[in-house]
Parts: C-alpha cells; structure tokens; sequence
C-alpha cells in the first residue's frame, strides 16, 4: 500500500510500480523492453480513466484533500509572476493560514490571497492547516482595500478545511471578520475571480469567495459543513460521511448544473496532483479568460452586476 | 455552520446554580427527592398558566411574564420568544405588515438523511405555524416606521436557507424603496444543512443588500438575541452599523463542542455569552429585552437626525455604564446580573409553587 495513494488510486499505484521496475530493468540489461512499457502505459493511462470516470462524491472530497493536492503557494509560484507577498492585519498578528500579495498576471498586475495548507508537518502546524484566525480574513480584507485603492483585480484561491474554531478565534471575533469580508467583497470596486482549488469549507472559504467569477477545479469541493461534520449532526454518525457528501452535492458538476458555480476547471488525468504544471497551465489560461471578459465594465457595472448574481442564488417556490 | 441549534442558554447567575424553593426546603427530603431532577418534573407543570424558568428554575405566573416580555422576574434571564410575538410586542400596535410572507421553502436538492427534508419542513411548519425561520414586516416603531426582521428559533432552529436569505433581502428591499431603518433580530443555530451551498451563498447575498442601505446612509441595527451561530452570525448579524445583544446571549462562530473538542480545554465561564462580547468589544451594548423598543427609537432617531420620540427617553438611571439596562421600578427583581441574590430572602419563589 502506498501511503501517497488514496484507496481507490492504489491499482494505479501498482501499475505505476511496475513500469518503474521495468524501466529500472531496462536500463541494466540489453532487453529491450520498450514495448511492454508502453503498453502498461496505455493500460495504467485507461485504468485511471475508468476509475476516474465514475468517482463517489466522497471520494472526490478525498482527492480534494490528497496530500499531495497541490496547495495555493504552488499556482502563485507556476501562475504568476514577481510575487510579493504582503503580512499582517496591522492590528493583530499575521495568519499564515492565508497568503497574499501583489503578483502579475499575464503581466498585468493583481493581488493574490489564498488559504494555504503546508506540506510537511512543520508547514502545516505553522499554517495552521489552512483553518485561518480572524486576523487571516482581515489580512485578506486589508489586501482587498489595497487592490481597490490601486485598481488592481483580485484573485483568490480557495483551500480550508474551515475557520479555524478556537477560544482565542472566538474572542477576537471569528464571525465578524468573516462577516465583514463578505460585505467588502460584495462591494469592491475592483474584478474578483474565486477558484475553489481544493476544499471549501463553509464560511471560512466564503470569507474569501465572493466574486463576480466562481469557479472550481474538477475535483474540488465546495460545502456547507464537511461531510462529517453533517453526518456526525443529521446522521448521527461520522461513518455516514459518504451518504452526507452525495445528499449535500459537494461536486464541482453538481454544483455547475446548480448554477452555484460559474466554471469547472478540467484537471489532469488522475487529478492536479498526478501534473500540476499541466493543472496550473488550465488555471492560468482559465484566469486569463475570465479577467478579460470583465474587462471594460465600469465599476459601478461591475458591481452592479456582482449583486444580481449574489441576489440570483436560492431556491424558493413564490405563491 | 454551528452544531449548536440544542443549545441551552449560558447559567447568567454567578453561584445560582439551584435554589430551593419554600416549598422544597418544608418537605421531608424522602419526598423532595422525587423532585431533585429538574427536568422530569416539567411535565407535572400545567401548560400555559406556570413557566418555568431555565435559569434559576423559579417557576413563574404566565400572566406576569407577559408582562415581564418573558424575562424571567427572578434572575432576569431572557427567554427565547417566537419571532411574532416579538414583532407583536416590538411595533406600534396593529402597525405590522408582513414582508415575504408569499415565499416558501423547498426541497431542490431532494435531501435526505435520516428523515427527508420535505418532510422536516412539514413538520416544522406544522409544529411552528411558520412557513419558514424569519418573520419579515413593516411598520411603526413610536410613531416612526421601520422594516423589521426576526428569526424564529422555533422553526428549525432558526436555520438560514433560502427563504430566509429572500425574506431578508426583500426586507432591505422595502427599506431602500421607502428609505426606511432596519432591524434584524437574529436567533439561528447558523446555515441549514439540508440547503447545502444554497445556504451558504445566503451569507453573501444578505451582506450584499445591507452594503446597499450602507452606501443609502440608512441606519441597520442588528439585535442578537440567545442564540446566534455560525453562519448567520458570521453575516448578518455582525454587520449591523450598531449591534445590540439581549443579556446572556450565546452569541460566536463555532459550537462550543466543536471548539472543546478542537482544543481539547475546558471553556472559560460566560465564554460567548453577550456581556463576553461586550468585553471584547465585540458588540456596542446590552440591552434588556424590556427597555429595547425605547432603546432601538432613541438610536435610529438620532441615526436619523431627527427629535427622540416622546415615550423613549434615555433611562433616568444611567448607573450601570456598561449596558442599557435600567432598572424598572415596577419590577424590583429585574437586577443586573452581577447581583448575587440567593442569599436574600426576596429570591424564594411565588408561593404555592405546584408540584
């Protein structure tokens, strides 16, 4: 079993081992073993289609926390360019748990805010596993201003487990901050564009996701509460995370036909993990398209148009 | 989102914990013991002439509490109340005019867990009278009018879904038409699960109206009333340009449960409650329920630039610095919560207690 592949990835895994050993063969020895390679390519390649095709809604929000999904640091580093990363709320500390500044963008500049995870243990205690503090949202509020005072757009990258649910959290005013995000975004006279790159958990992923473009990466998901935290409420048992995960509709597909989201970023096959050069590449060209389509719109229009949209979501029968 | 839609309100009276009644104390203690539990015996009260108190236990006449606005006339804990009575008690008389009523919940996502969430929504709407979590009207408050929303714990816990986000919205709708104040009374465990992303994306589109009475100079007072949870705490309610909060409030983010278990530490005493708020300046003031309306006139008349309302004078007693709380002189019982009284002789119940 390899720790680095989920349950579902591990005949993948297998395969991938053995052309390894068959390559490793090859190089000693003076068979040629060319062909056997390929042909386990094209059968490992089929494979992971097949098992992709037909994903679970769980499984889904396992790939979107794989650990080695890439993380928001890795598309500031292959999306953009001369990024400067900016600390602190000024008030408080600054909340490694979310990261920003001002990068370029197909040469243009723009500012850049995202939840970030941490690789390794140290990372990830340090960034507090991408759950942010108050003092995160209001970091991310204070570059928000920055780019609207300079007319720069704002791109966020959307990856958290959830805020963070601490005692400290609560006294500095967890809800709040959020709050207040989600009244700055609402009005920002600047373009915003949001991607859900890998989990959105609830309010601490909307405190960075209103914008005039949602979108989410194929096997990214977006929710109200993680789907054990509903099961464990509504179903009275973790163990029913699954069931939960299908009945919410936590999958970028789903949520698109809902009209919750406004595009679907195509991953590589297998997920972002299995290339994220080639995974950044979509993001970058998909960036790219959507801030030119907004482009030209005065500011009032722009925000005109961000709270139709926000105005536009609900469900309700009028008698 | 909040695992909190079962929790109790927070113990306001410092060393309250149960007081024996006269009645409790006379009894041989054999019998007493039958009593001890606090909860079982709730059902041996007749239903509409005595409530009982969830605080200190005093079992209190229905017809004072109506009255007191269902503050409790021993500890001076507020109880929930149902949004209508709310309005009903908040409004000038026969002023109200419902906002939204012809907006119902549905089921889009044919969500299912151990019950469906059709027939939950039927059983609420049957068990609350309500079509849906907040009660949206306009009307005069002394004289001046205002559109004013309330949530109804009753109905799903107060839970924000669709129609409550819609609800909201049409209120601030009315509000920016007729330049109008609004009051939200928030009481919500947070989002509804059964509306999935529905129910979040309502944290966006309430915030994006109320930016809109913002930029109109139109005043939003935002009164958070026990409890007030996860996503509609981290919305709407938190925005309001002044925040008020009833006494002892559980008012945050995340579930106390979820935070223990995170932490893995006890919660420090009052953790969440409406004066710890007030502390950490959270919130602009407490009020008590009974001195609200006045309160709420005086702010918005001044927001408005216009003469306070007769009737809605400051209170004379301007003691306690902290909160908006003055002391009724009809209610003597009505103190600060700071005010340890179980140890005097006024904190025995009404006499005639049933048992």
């Amino acid at each position: 079993m390899n720790p680095n592949f989920l349950d579902f990835e591990q005949p993948i895994a297998e395969l991938e081992a053995k052309i390894r050993e068959l390559q490793f063969a090859s190089d000693d020895a003076h068979v040629d073993v060319s062909d056997e390679i390929k042909g386990l390519q094209e059968k490992c390649d089929s494979l992971t289609r097949s098992i992709f095709q037909k994903l679970s809604s769980w499984q889904i929000a396992q790939l979107a926390r794989h650990p080695q999904r890439p993380y928001t640091r890795h598309y500031i580093d292959t999306v953009f360019s001369d990024f400067d990363e900016l600390h602190g709320d000024r008030a408080f500390a600054d909340d490694r748990a979310i990261i920003g500044g001002i990068a370029r963008l197909d040469g243009k500049p723009v500012v850049v805010i995202g939840h970030e995870k941490g690789r390794d243990t140290k990372e990830k205690i340090r960034r507090n596993f991408g759950m942010p503090r108050p003092e995160g949202y209001r970091k991310a509020k204070r570059l928000m201003e920055l780019a609207e005072r300079f007319g720069l757009p704002v791109i966020t990258f959307i990856d958290t487990p959830g805020a963070y649910p601490g005692i400290g959290a609560e006294e500095r005013g967890q809800s709040e901050a959020i709050a207040r995000n989600l009244y700055v975004m609402a009005g920002l006279k600047v373009p915003i564009i949001c991607t859900v790159i890998g989990e959105g958990g609830s309010g601490g992923a909307l405190a960075i996701g209103v914008g005039d473009r949602v979108m989410m990466l194929e096997y990214s998901v977006y929710s109200v509460i993680s789907p054990e935290g509903c099961a464990s409420i509504l179903y009275k048992s973790v163990e029913k995370a699954s069931d939960a995960a299908d009945a919410m509709g936590i999958t970028s597909a789903r949520l698109h036909k809902l009209g919750l989201v406004d595009r679907v970023v195509e991953e590589p096959t297998g997920g972002a993990h299995r290339d994220p050069a080639l995974m950044a590449e979509s993001l970058r060209r998909a960036l790219v398209q959507e801030l030119s389509s907004l482009d030209g719109l005065s500011a009032e229009a722009l925000v005109a148009a961000r709270h139709e949209k926000l105005r536009a979501y609900g469900q309700f029968t009028e008698a | 989102m909040s695992d909190d839609d079962t929790a109790k309100p927070v113990d306001r009276t410092p060393g309250s914990g149960r007081r024996m009644s006269w009645f409790e104390r006379l009894i041989p203690a054999r019998i007493g013991a039958r009593n001890d539990d606090r909860s079982s015996d709730r059902g041996n009260v007749p239903e509409g002439l005595w409530i009982k108190c969830d605080n200190c236990g005093e079992v209190l006449y229905h017809a004072e509490m109506d009255r007191s606005q269902d503050v409790c006339t021993s500890c001076g804990s507020h109880m929930r109340i149902r949004a209508r009575k709310r309005l009903e008690r908040l409004l000038d008389a026969n002023s109200g005019v419902e906002i939204g009523a012809e907006i119902a919940p549905v089921d889009i996502l044919k969500f299912k867990d151990s019950k469906r969430y059709k027939d939950r929504l039927t059983q609420a709407q049957r068990d609350s009278g309500e079509t849906d979590a907040l009660v949206v009207m306009h009307g005069t408050l002394h004289g001046e009018p205002v559109v004013v929303a309330v949530f109804d714990f009753a109905f799903m816990a107060g839970s924000m879904g669709s129609v409550v986000g819609e609800r909201f919205c049409r209120g601030c709708d009315y509000a920016l038409a007729h330049e109008l104040p609004f009051i939200c009374f928030s009481a919500s465990g947070g989002a509804r699960m059964q509306e999935a992303l529905f129910s979040l994306l309502q944290m966006g589109k309430t915030s994006s109206l109320l930016t809109r009475l913002g930029e109109r100079r139109l005043p939003y007072i935002s009164v958070l009333t026990d409890p007030t949870m996860g996503g509609v705490s981290a919305s709407l309610a938190m925005l309001g340009d002044v925040i008020i909060a009833e006494p002892g409030a559980r008012v945050g983010f995340a579930g106390p449960r979820v935070i223990e278990q995170t932490v893995r530490e006890k919660l420090p005493e009052g953790f969440q409650s409406a004066e710890f708020l007030l502390e950490h300046g959270a919130i602009d003031l407490i009020c008590d329920r009974r001195q609200m309306r006045d309160t709420l006139a005086r702010l918005l008349a001044k927001l408005c630039d216009r003469v306070a309302p007769t009737g809605a004078q400051s209170p004379v007693n301007s003691a306690n610095q902290n909160t908006a709380v003055s002391v009724d002189a009809s209610s003597a019982t009505a103190e600060d919560a700071s005010v340890d009284h179980s140890a005097g002789a006024a904190a025995d119940g009404p006499a005639g207690a049933p048992t």
